[in-house]
């Protein structure tokens, strides 16, 4: 199955002048990128729980309540529903709140807000009422947490009309990913993968980023497409490496945008590649990887070789962390997967 | 039950020494039963110390020490006029509905006084965020009742500009506009907008079933710690459909207040005056930034919760037959005759009035067109999704193609 390798996008900027580039983690980068926000916006507000003093639980707040104040970068009550419902209210007012959900698992005391209002208040008031708020949401495994802090509920979100979500997979894309979502006037809910949050990449902050809800390709292959986001796509560019060094070259996308999707780039590798494997740490069932299925099986059927497979979490509530380890897509599961669609 | 039995608790402080100087309160006589604490919480229907009343049921104007308002004849006469329009194009609303033209309404009946007079106090740089039942509210900021009608008549879901007008949109998930509130007048405070007579503030609608939800508590607690100028205006009418007063709560609304540290004031929700007045100082209150505060305006839904429900099936008759001796309207009709020479002409110019507006509501209604099913696509997103975009091609495309037939059947293909 020896393959030539192709063009390689690395994920750092190119042409960057060395005095804007730093390498950075994707906490530090998310720091940056909300710094930036509020230093360029003064109706850009930081609101959430433990996010001025102690700089969030894991940091990506850091420093700024002291920068910009408390009026800027709000301690909040204990109430998510309070943080999303007061958010709706400020953007009601013109402000453009950036709301940050400690853990993924405590998203769902706001739901009701974000479904509610915040996905639809645009739609109902035919575009009168701008909704530009943007839901930071630290998700998935892999840091050996306790029940409720390791969840990837992105595809509840997808779901719901108004909305948009996106999610990060490296420091570069977290910083100018966060930037863009402020600056939209819709919802976005950012999904921010929490074991990624200390690896590190040089980010240029004056280079030109690629759009917001726009899919990437990473890596360039001809034996079979990997579509990915978040925190399984630093894994399944390790797969496509170790399947490089066998002479399989992979092609690997970071969808980037849960919705809208951005299928272009897959169905156009799809055509090249006849296969198509998913992988993600959400339950499979009515996921983003099912509605990718659903759509390549409908603009792709005469391309494929293999049907779609996925490398997913199961359905099931999240285990308990000793078992993680099976739950999480890993680098052996993807390429598993990978055999078994060169197989057919 | 007289209003007497409902006293606070006797605190431990109060009661003699009995040489116990630890531990719970001993139970004493004082402690009310679970009946009487349930009858407390519709006591002060009767008046009582804690019920702001300037206008009796039988119209007689009487004083309170904190809540005067000082009103000229004319300045009345609008109340009323506002009170018997806004029940008028209720009405209409309602038998609109049992016609077949809407597919549901929302009766405001028997809290015209409630509404108005908080509409009232309210000036054009505050912001109001309604339930679903303030069609007086709406009244007074200025919309024209028409517009009320796309939601019930399903062509939109709110065709007014809330930033405009100043009057959200109707929220109908119970209590989720107690926080967007609590977050407008947060940006009111950061805008700089509180401090003096000229400060803004915002004032929320919700009723007593909307008290037990989460979010009306969380509005609370952020309108408290964020010194918001934020009026919570609870409208207890005693029922949530069919869910009376005592399933909501075991303290009088108004109380609830104390717990969040800002005022809490019982006002007779039939008495237009006395909910104007109570309506205006709080917002004054707001203004200068002494907010939040909670009022509880004690009213009665007289009609059913919406055209859906059957109130005869969980409430009597002989409640029903009480509160229609308290009507908001007839109230301060009695009191223009008595006090102000208020003749039969004004009330049959009212009444002129209030049918016109009746039947330009229900013509207008009508003749309200369908709407385009491009509607179903538009404004979803600021910045369109192209999923969204091809989904409206493709059903518009499809819908074209049915247009297309009776051309074709006209060209005598069979």
């Amino acid at each position: 199955m020896a393959a030539p390798a192709m063009e390689r996008t690395d994920v750092t900027n190119g042409s960057a002048r060395p005095d804007a580039t730093r390498t950075v983690t994707m906490a530090k980068s998310l720091n940056m990128g909300l710094r930036s926000a509020l230093e360029q916006d003064p109706k850009v507000l930081v609101m959430g729980e433990d996010v001025g003093k102690l700089g969030g639980v894991f940091r990506v707040t850091d420093g700024l309540q002291k920068d910009f104040g408390e009026h800027r970068v709000l301690d909040t009550p204990l109430a998510e529903s309070g943080i999303i419902g007061t958010a709706v209210g400020l953007a009601i007012r013109g402000y453009r709140p950036v709301c940050e959900i400690q853990f993924d698992g405590f998203i769902f005391p706001g739901y009701d807000q974000i479904v509610s209002q915040l996905a639809k208040l645009h739609f109902r008031s035919q575009g009168k009422v701008k909704m530009p708020v943007v839901v930071r949401v630290p998700f998935g495994g892999g840091i050996g947490a306790v029940e409720h802090h390791s969840e990837s509920p992105e595809s509840l979100f997808a779901h719901i009309g108004g909305l948009k979500v996106v999610s990060c997979s490296n420091p570069v894309d977290a910083y100018w990913m966060l930037r863009q979502a402020i600056e939209c006037d819709d919802p976005v809910l950012f999904f921010e993968p929490k074991r990624r949050y200390y690896e590190k990449a040089e980010l240029n902050t004056e280079a030109q980023p690629p759009p917001l809800f726009a899919s990437r390709v990473l890596r360039r292959g001809t034996a079979a497409t990997i579509a990915t986001y978040g925190p399984t796509v630093p894994t399944c560019l390790a797969a496509a490496n170790a399947a490089a060094e066998e002479g399989t070259e992979l092609e690997v996308i970071d969808l980037r945008s849960l919705s809208p999707l951005d299928l272009g780039p897959v169905f156009e590798s799809v055509r090249r590649t006849g296969r198509l494997v998913l992988a993600s740490e959400a339950p499979p069932e009515s996921s983003i990887t099912s509605e990718i299925t659903a759509r390549v099986q409908q603009e792709c059927f005469y391309s494929l070789e293999a049907p779609v497979l996925r490398v997913t979490g199961f359905d099931v509530p999240y285990p308990p962390t000793k078992l993680e380890k099976h739950f999480l897509p890993d680098l052996d599961r993807v390429l598993d997967a990978v055999d078994r669609s060169l197989a057919f | 039950m007289s209003p007497e039995h409902w006293t606070r608790p006797a605190h431990p402080a109060d009661e003699p020494d009995n040489g116990v100087t630890s531990g719970p309160p001993a139970a004493t006589a004082a402690k009310p039963t679970r009946e009487q604490v349930i009858a407390g919480l519709r006591a002060t229907s009767e008046g009582g110390a804690d019920l702001v009343q300037l206008l009796t049921p039988e119209g007689e104007r009487v004083t309170h020490p904190d809540f005067d308002i000082d009103l000229t004849a004319a300045q009345l006469r609008d109340l009323y006029r506002d009170m018997v329009l806004v029940r008028r194009f209720d009405r209409e609303g309602n038998a609109l509905q049992r016609q077949g033209q809407l597919g549901i309404w929302v009766p405001l009946l028997g809290q015209e006084a409630a509404q108005i007079g908080a509409g009232r106090a309210l000036r054009s740089g505050d912001m109001a965020f309604p339930s679903y039942r303030e069609h007086g509210v709406a009244w007074c900021r200025g919309l024209d009742p028409t517009e009320l009608l796309g939601i019930f008549r399903g062509t939109d879901h709110g065709s007014w500009d809330p930033l405009s007008t100043g009057f959200h949109l109707y929220t109908i998930v119970i209590g989720n506009q107690a926080l967007n509130a609590a977050g407008y007048a947060m940006g009111q405070k950061f805008d700089g907008k509180v401090g003096d007579d000229d400060g803004e503030a915002t004032m929320v609608f919700f009723g007593d079933g909307a008290t037990s939800q989460g979010d009306v508590h969380e509005a609370m607690v952020w309108g408290s710690v964020y010194d918001a100028p934020l009026v919570l205006f609870c409208q207890n009418n005693q029922w949530a459909i069919s869910e009376p007063l005592e399933r909501q709560t075991r303290v009088p609304l108004y109380q609830r207040a104390a717990g969040y540290g800002f005022p809490g004031i019982r006002v007779d929700g039939n008495d237009v005056l006395a909910s104007l007045a109570v309506s205006k100082w709080a917002l004054d209150e707001c203004r200068h930034g002494n907010g939040p505060v909670l009022i509880e305006a004690f009213t009665y839904r007289m009609d059913a919760h919406t055209t859906t429900d059957d109130p005869t099936r969980y409430r009597l008759s002989d409640e029903l037959e009480a509160w229609k001796l308290k009507d908001p309207i007839e109230r301060l009709r009695v009191h223009l005759v008595r006090e102000h020479d208020a003749d039969q002409a004004f009330f049959d110019e009212v009444q002129a009035e209030s049918d016109e507006l009746a039947a330009r509501f229900r013509e207008f209604c009508f003749s309200m067109p369908e709407p385009d099913p491009g509607r179903i696509f538009s404004e979803v997103y600021a910045d369109p999704s192209p999923a969204v975009t091809a989904q409206r091609d493709e059903l518009l495309g499809y819908l074209d193609g049915f247009a297309e037939q009776p051309a074709a059947a006209q060209g005598g293909v069979h």
